[in-house]
């Protein structure tokens, strides 16, 4: 059986079906204007010029040593992850389409989605989504079905949530209707400042977004806020770090027990901590757990475990009369698919790691952070913007403009962190400074001592 | 042959609609639909309090292969929703025309009754479909 699609006489045999001349006669509808007519591309390499050109472009990258976090972050990533992960049983980023003829790949997803529900407390998980900007898009959709309590479409995000997250949830939940209001946050603690949630008590609203811990990597008062929410019947979207749930208490026991509400209704998040490389682009990987009382609500995949004909255990999709190939337009969702490769590289991390092994990541993550800030904040000119506890992240205060700063110090091969001037204006000079488990204390000094030249210079010369 | 009983009225969606002495009316899917749509496996009725109109998607039947919306055949408000079905959907299969009701309505449209199908019309119209 020949495996080649469109030979020239399938071409022509369907064309002559069709009653068209050629194929670009399929594009005649297309406005001329609106084609993109010859590409400007340089002659082809072979690939050993390409090899040569990408290796001279990476190595002008240089070697810089990292403080930004901000939503991705370094870690160390023990070398069987990726040594197992792409081996050829694994080395495909798709879910089969025949999905139940690879039961190894469906039992690996099985033992991920149970490692995503024993890290942030919740019942079911997913089988992971593209990253975590969608993951929270897809997880205010979610809500809207969900809440049955409520009527309106409106959703109260945190301005302490990832900027970046909620303009996606804009992009995507906005276009479907759906109304975003800000929560303001404490200026000196840094954290949701709970009294700026009562304007809202009393009124139709679906679902109240929280990150734990926030952008600025302080914690949020997360019971006082989950039980805020579901006294007014609002939906609780937690954001979180799966690294930082090794320590902090998952979203699965936020709040109390009253009414038999306790914890998050919806957890997601960003999954790219455990084990994927930092990447412009990606691929990162999305996560989604909730209560099983939303589970049809749930986009995405679900994996099973069952039993077959003769009662041997095994692994199948399940769940699938939400999805878009049963459901067509009324589906849950239009994602139906999930991020295979990279949720492999996160199981074999896990697995490798386990639970204590997180935890002293998570452990050394905070402690690395701690001496940072203070070795930082010894510097004239720099101080902790907000008083709020922490984990891996710190928001910092200049005296000066925060990017001439870091300009300096990248051409000093550090990158001190990011430049909060623009997403948080009312907070002043503020730079997010983050150090993980792989920053060692002559890292830290490297930081400290750049930084303490880069003041004492540009005061100089100011 | 499915069972098609004389006294309901029917659509062509396969809903059915039996009038009840208090005067609202019950509404579930025909033996026809249980047996196409297999095993079901979850039932969503609608809410208590739901305003419904004639035409309205506001139940989902799910089998092992499918899922499809139940349409409301009359406009009025839902009064009970059948509970029974979120534990046990297979009382639908088991019991289509019983046990395995779906909602009831308290209706404010007498005329959208008048435009069902009688018994004999939906075996006639089951007839056809099948041809």
């Amino acid at each position: 059986m020949a495996f080649i699609p469109h030979t020239p006489d399938d071409v022509a045999g369907m064309l002559e079906v069709i009653g068209v001349q050629s194929i670009d006669a399929l594009f005649d509808e297309i406005p001329r204007e609106l084609r993109a007519g010859v590409l400007d591309l340089p002659p082809a390499m072979c690939e050993m010029e390409v090899g040569r050109l990408l290796a001279e472009r990476a190595a002008s990258d240089g070697r810089p040593l990292n403080f930004i976090g901000a939503g991705a972050y370094e870690h160390h990533i023990p070398a069987p992850v990726w040594a197992i992960t792409t081996r050829g049983e694994f080395y495909s980023a798709y879910t089969p389409y025949q999905a139940e003829a690879s039961q190894g790949t469906l039992q690996l997803i099985y033992e991920y989605q149970s490692m995503i529900c024993a890290l942030t407390g919740m019942e079911v998980s997913n089988a992971s989504m593209y990253d975590g900007a969608s993951a929270l898009a897809e997880a205010c959709l979610m809500a809207v079905r969900a809440n049955r309590a409520a009527s309106s479409r409106r959703i109260l995000l945190a301005r302490t949530v990832n900027p970046t997250y909620a303009q996606v949830a804009k992009s995507i939940a906005g276009q479907q209707g759906i109304v975003f209001e800000t929560v303001d946050f404490d200026r000196s603690k840094g954290r949701t400042l709970l009294e700026s949630l009562q304007p809202y008590a009393g009124q139709d609203i679906n679902a109240l977004v929280v990150q734990q811990p926030n952008f600025f990597g302080n914690l949020e008062e997360a019971d006082q806020l989950t039980e805020w929410a579901h006294q007014h019947k609002i939906l609780l979207i937690a954001v979180v770090n799966p690294i930082a749930m090794a320590l902090l208490s998952p979203p699965g026991q936020w709040g109390s027990a009253v009414g038999g509400n306790l914890g998050a209704d919806i957890v997601c998040g960003e999954g790219q901590a455990l084990g994927v490389p930092l990447a412009a682009g990606g691929p990162y990987f999305g996560f989604m757990a909730t209560r099983m009382q939303f589970v049809r609500q749930m986009p995405g995949r679900i994996v099973g475990r069952t039993v077959d004909a003769e009662g041997r255990p095994g692994f199948s999709l399940t769940l699938q009369a939400r999805e878009q190939h049963i459901r067509r337009s009324k589906a849950t969702s239009n994602i139906c698919t999930n991020q295979g490769l990279m949720v492999t590289a996160a199981t074999i991390y896990m697995s490798l790691l386990g639970g204590e092994g997180l935890s002293r990541v998570a452990a050394a993550c905070l402690q690395r952070t701690a001496d940072l800030v203070a070795r930082l904040c010894a510097i004239a000119g720099v101080k902790p913007a907000f008083t709020a506890a922490r984990f891996h992240e710190a928001v910092l205060l200049l005296d000066r403009p925060v990017a001439p700063v870091l300009a300096a110090l990248a051409r000093r091969g550090i990158f001190g962190g990011l430049d909060l001037t623009d997403r948080y204006p009312e907070i002043g000079h503020a730079l997010l400074v983050c150090a993980t488990e792989t920053k060692l204390d002559a890292d830290i000094d490297a930081y400290a001592a750049a930084l303490r030249d880069v003041m004492q210079s540009s005061r100089a010369a100011a | 042959m499915s069972n098609i009983p004389s006294d309901l009225r029917y659509t062509k969606s396969h809903e059915w609609v039996r009038r009840e002495q208090n005067g609202t009316v019950a509404i579930g899917i025909s033996d026809h639909a249980q047996s196409a749509l297999g095993d079901l496996v979850f039932v969503e009725v609608p809410d208590v309090g739901r305003a419904v109109s004639a035409g309205e998607a506001c139940a989902v039947v799910e089998s092992v292969k499918a899922a499809s919306d139940v349409y409301s055949p009359v406009s009025g408000k839902v009064i009970a929703g059948n509970a029974a079905l979120a534990a046990q959907p297979e009382l639908l299969n088991q019991d289509p025309y019983g046990a395995g009701w779906l909602f009831r309505v308290q209706t404010n449209s007498p005329a959208d009754e008048a435009g069902l199908m009688s018994a004999a019309d939906y075996a006639n119209y089951l007839a056809d479909s099948a041809k």
